[in-house]
């Protein structure tokens, strides 16, 4: 049953054509799609789940000259949250996009975007990994222009122009590994990489392409602009689920590929850099005066986060200790996706009811906007890393990993991050709780509104009390001699 | 079997299912959210009483729910929870009864209780917590759930205040989690055991010191220790019944109560004394003790006195802690309950001064007792439990801390402390209620709502501090009597020197 692979590929992939095909029912085709995708999803993941990591060639072909699609606990769970998300997004977007001339041509890159992270998360070759990272970069970059204004141009402009050069320094990468090895098949990849010259540029080169798009501090600068001037369903997947592939990938060089060359010095300077991002986004969240830009540097400081984990993973020993500190990263990224979209989605809320998303001017959003005024709090929860969200959990891991390395240096960095997030979440919800005309009244809640709050249950809520699942998938590894 | 699993969690539930509900429920629908609350209220007495037999019988109440790879939420109930836990839901009762006759005709009510129900699940959710991990994820809960109850006017005043609050108690959580983190660590797991795990387990004793200093300084945050003290007279800004729960059961209680847990079922209180950390927490109680009350005499503002006077009297319970014997830990922990009931019912009193008659300031109450008698009858009662004046509650509190003190040897400064406190009691409780009933009106009243009613105040005012005044004379009086406050204090205190 390995051909289920496809599906969470194909049926988007096939659906962006129909969307082409008729334009007028592209809203429709985009929901039913999206559903679909979501369906697939969940067949491989149960596949997983039984049976272990799966692998598909395709056409045939003997892995390292076709196509092969490679699913194991960890694309399973990156596959099941861009899922749930651009479900949720999808029926949000069905609302607010349906009011947009632009409609179809969204759904189009909406669905080739959700395509190309699919195949992302499933491929199992550098090459196709390269495809589809340029494929997502472009659609994202498309879509974030979908707002039309004169600043979303001009962000989106300098997404493209580093993207680009991200893509443009991991292709290099991938053709010297192809040069060195003479394959590039990860799990072959796995087994034959050990350190030398080649692996050192590859590995700079690819990394440092995916710091440009996972938004590392100092390379986060496009994403503020970029993220917080996209119409709100694009934001809410380009914080979401596009950040988090990029990081997905430096996972997977970084502890499987290439983990006989990483060394504790450059995952330390990783992690300093993600340091220094949980306090500046951190800091420049509590500055912002616009909401959706306070969600973007919260973004860049979530980001951060997961950086700090490189160095204490480096650091722990091969077993059980480094699995919980590993799930809790994946844990942390996984919340982050379902709370931020949820954030971004009540934003969007409030600027199409208010006309505006000035922070100090949003008072009585709660009276008039109740459900997504709850909704920001929620996702204000996970975000800080309070309970019962699933970020509590991976920050408790988190903590305990840097007092069983010793590494006290982070410390101070996450006492001061959560504190930092802790002033900016409440920071809105004093405004948006205060009374105030800033919101025009509603009659009844919008049907936009309930995908959001969904998502910040979902952040809060389900991966709190069942997030032993992500560590009972994460140790499934199709890579580095686990089980596959 | 079936029922030791449930229970603690059908406890948590009777608050939290309403609470949810009531949040759906338009401001309107008045006679459902009154229905929905009581209900779950009584729901919940019912439940605990279950419990408190159990308990007493030796039963054992747990569930367990595995979170991540070594952090499980367990709820368990042993005789300290059970304490807490009768406590709240008592209180909880009385105090939405006043909640719902004070609210009468303000706006977002729905919310409100919504809110309220989630910080008295938060807080018999710490009462129940069976281990430091469960219980950091309630401190955290009862923070976020107590924000918007201060908030809740939406003044400028209640927005700093809740935001002041909410500085204190974040920071406070965040030591008190790198403290439980750490201590995670080093153990591989801290359940909650009485007589305490941590003599048994072998470990350096300076980062033990440390760890303490952390998870102290986390809860000494809500308990309002000073330094940490400052949120609590800007907290006052809170709706009366609000007030009325957060000096009594929820905020300053929780704190209190984990530094009790702390100290007795992860350290030991043995073990903790041998670590010196005791005699430091002690001095900051003692301190604490002293400083609130000196603070309380000069605030002219009522509700600001009774919080000061909160600072002082929850650092009793502190203190009986820090003193290593029996006898110091039944007053301690008899305290916890004592001081519940004596200071709900000065905060209804002061609400319904408030709400009557427009009195904030303690020099605007001349004369107040023939107007309002029932109400200073109240007052009176709890003022002069927190004196420690027998037959109330709070003579029993101090009697047994003083015996506690006189038994480990430490009466030479503990006797002083409480002798000083106490007058000092005096000091700014006596002359309010010389004004209250033997002055006469010397201004008009700053604004008169029950003008030419004939009862002074509606039903649902009235009896809640009344009934919370007679409670504390009757736990009091019948201090040796089964199932009193005392007695099950002298259970646990059983319990935890058994070894």
């Amino acid at each position: 049953m390995n051909n289920l692979l496809i599906w969470p590929v194909a049926v988007p992939l096939l659906s962006a054509v129909l969307t082409l095909l008729w334009p007028r029912r592209s809203t429709w085709i985009g929901v039913l799609g999206t559903t679909l995708s979501l369906l697939a999803v969940v067949l491989v993941s149960r596949q997983v789940v039984e049976s272990g990591a799966i692998e598909l060639a395709l056409g045939g072909w003997s892995p390292g000259l076709g196509i092969a699609l490679r699913a194991d606990g960890l694309s399973v769970l990156m596959l099941l949250m861009s899922t749930l998300v651009s479900m949720a997004v999808a029926v949000y977007a069905s609302v607010y996009i349906s009011r947009s001339e632009r409609r179809s041509e969204f759904w189009v890159l909406w669905l080739l975007l959700i395509t190309a992270l699919h195949a992302l998360f499933l491929s199992g070759d550098l090459f196709n990994l390269y495809v589809t990272l340029e494929l997502l970069g472009l659609s994202a970059v498309v879509l974030a222009c979908l707002g039309g204004s004169r600043e979303s141009l001009q962000a989106a402009l300098n997404y493209l122009m580093l993207g680009l050069l991200g893509s443009m320094a991991f292709l290099i990468g991938v053709a010297l590994i192809y040069a060195g090895y003479g394959t590039l098949d990860m799990a072959a990849l796995a087994a034959a990489i050990e350190s030398g010259p080649t692996a050192w540029v590859a590995l700079s080169l690819m990394t440092g392409g995916l710091l440009i798009k996972s938004a590392l501090f100092p390379l986060h600068f496009w994403l503020p602009p970029a993220h917080s001037n996209a119409p709100a369903p694009v934001s809410a997947v380009l914080s979401a689920l596009v950040v988090k592939a990029a990081l997905y990938l430096i996972l997977r060089l970084w502890l499987a590929l290439f983990d006989e060359v990483v060394t504790q010095t450059a995952a330390l300077i990783l992690g300093l850099l993600g340091g220094i991002a949980v306090l500046w986004g951190s800091w420049a969240a509590l500055q912002a005066e616009r909401l959706k830009l306070m969600a973007a540097y919260s973004t860049v400081a979530q980001v951060g986060y997961l950086f700090l984990f490189l160095p204490l993973l480096a650091a722990l020993p091969e077993g059980t200790t480094r699995d919980v500190a590993l799930g809790a990263l994946v844990l942390l990224a996984l919340t982050h996706g379902f709370a931020k979209s949820a954030f971004f989605l009540a934003a969007g809320v409030i600027m199409q009811r208010a006309g505006h998303d000035r922070i100090a001017e949003l008072g009585g959003t709660a009276r008039a906007l109740p459900v997504t005024a709850f909704t920001l709090a929620l996702a204000g929860v996970a975000l800080i890393g309070l309970p019962p969200s699933g970020s509590f959990l991976a920050k408790w891991q988190l903590l305990s990993s840097v007092f069983i390395t010793g590494q006290w240096i982070w410390l101070p960095v996450i006492a001061v991050g959560t504190l930092l997030a802790g002033a900016y979440t409440f920071r809105l919800l004093g405004y948006a709780f205060a009374p105030g005309e800033g919101v025009g009244p509603s009659l009844s809640v919008g049907r936009e509104e309930i995908p959001a709050v969904l998502l910040a249950l979902a952040a809060t809520l389900v991966l709190g009390f069942w997030a032993s699942a992500v560590w009972e998938l994460v140790p499934i590894s199709a890579y580095a001699g686990g089980e596959g | 079997m079936a029922m030791s699993v449930w229970l603690p969690v059908a406890i948590l539930l009777s608050s939290f299912i309403p609470g949810v509900l009531i949040f759906f429920q338009p401001e309107e629908r008045r006679r459902l959210r009154t229905w929905l609350n009581l209900l779950g209220a009584l729901i919940k007495l019912l439940l605990v009483g279950m419990l408190i037999w159990g308990v007493f019988h030796e039963q054992v109440f747990e569930s367990r729910w595995t979170m991540a790879p070594g952090l499980e939420f367990v709820l368990h109930a042993d005789a300290l929870s059970v304490l807490f836990v009768s406590l709240s839901t008592l209180l909880w009762l009385v105090t939405t009864i006043y909640a719902i006759g004070y609210l009468e005709q303000t706006p977002h009510r729905s919310r409100f209780f919504g809110f309220f129900s989630l910080c008295v699940t938060a807080t018999v959710g710490l009462a129940l917590a069976g281990n430091l991990f469960t219980f950091v994820v309630f401190y955290e809960l009862l923070t976020l759930a107590t924000y918007p109850l201060i908030a809740h006017k939406g003044s400028p005043e209640a927005l700093r205040g809740a935001r002041i609050y909410l500085r204190y108690t974040l920071f406070g959580g965040l030591l008190l989690m790198i403290g439980a983190v750490w201590l995670h660590t080093l153990t591989g797991g801290v359940e909650f055991v009485e007589g305490g795990i941590l003599q048994y387990a072998n470990l350096d004793q300076s980062t033990l010191r440390w760890i303490f200093l952390l998870l102290i300084v986390g809860l000494g945050v809500k308990a309002a220790l000073v330094p940490l003290h400052g949120w609590l007279p800007q907290a006052m800004v809170a709706p009366a019944p609000v007030s009325a729960l957060l000096h009594a059961v929820a905020v300053v209680k929780a704190g209190a109560f984990g530094i009790v847990r702390v100290i007795y079922d992860v350290y030991g209180v043995e073990f903790a004394a041998e670590l010196g950390v005791l005699t430091l927490l002690g001095a900051v109680a003692a301190i604490t003790i002293i400083y609130g009350s000196l603070k309380a005499l000069s605030q002219d503002h009522l509700k600001k006195r009774l919080a000061y006077s909160t600072v002082s009297q929850v650092s009793y319970i502190v203190l009986g802690t820090a003193i290593v014997g029996p006898l110091a830990t039944i007053g301690g922990l008899v305290h916890l309950v004592h001081q519940g009931v004596m200071k709900i019912t000065l905060f209804f009193a002061a609400g319904n001064y408030a709400e009557a008659l427009g009195i904030h300031r303690v020099s605007e109450m001349d004369g107040v007792g023939r107007r309002m008698p029932g109400t200073t009858l109240a007052f009176t009662i709890g003022a002069l439990g927190m004196i420690g004046i027998p037959p109330v509650a709070g003579f029993i509190s101090k009697w047994y801390l003083g015996l506690g003190a006189v038994e480990a040897g430490a009466a030479a400064w503990v006797l002083p402390v409480l002798i000083a406190s106490s007058l000092l009691n005096a000091a700014y409780f006596l002359p309010i209620l010389y004004r209250a009933w033997f002055k006469s009106q010397s201004a008009p009243w700053p604004a008169d709502k029950t003008a030419g009613c004939v009862r002074e105040l509606p039903d649902a005012l009235l009896w809640p501090p009344l009934t919370t005044a007679a409670m504390a004379l009757l736990i009091g009086l019948f201090a040796a009597a089964p199932y009193s406050p005392l007695e099950w204090a002298e259970l646990i205190a059983g319990r935890e020197y058994r070894q």
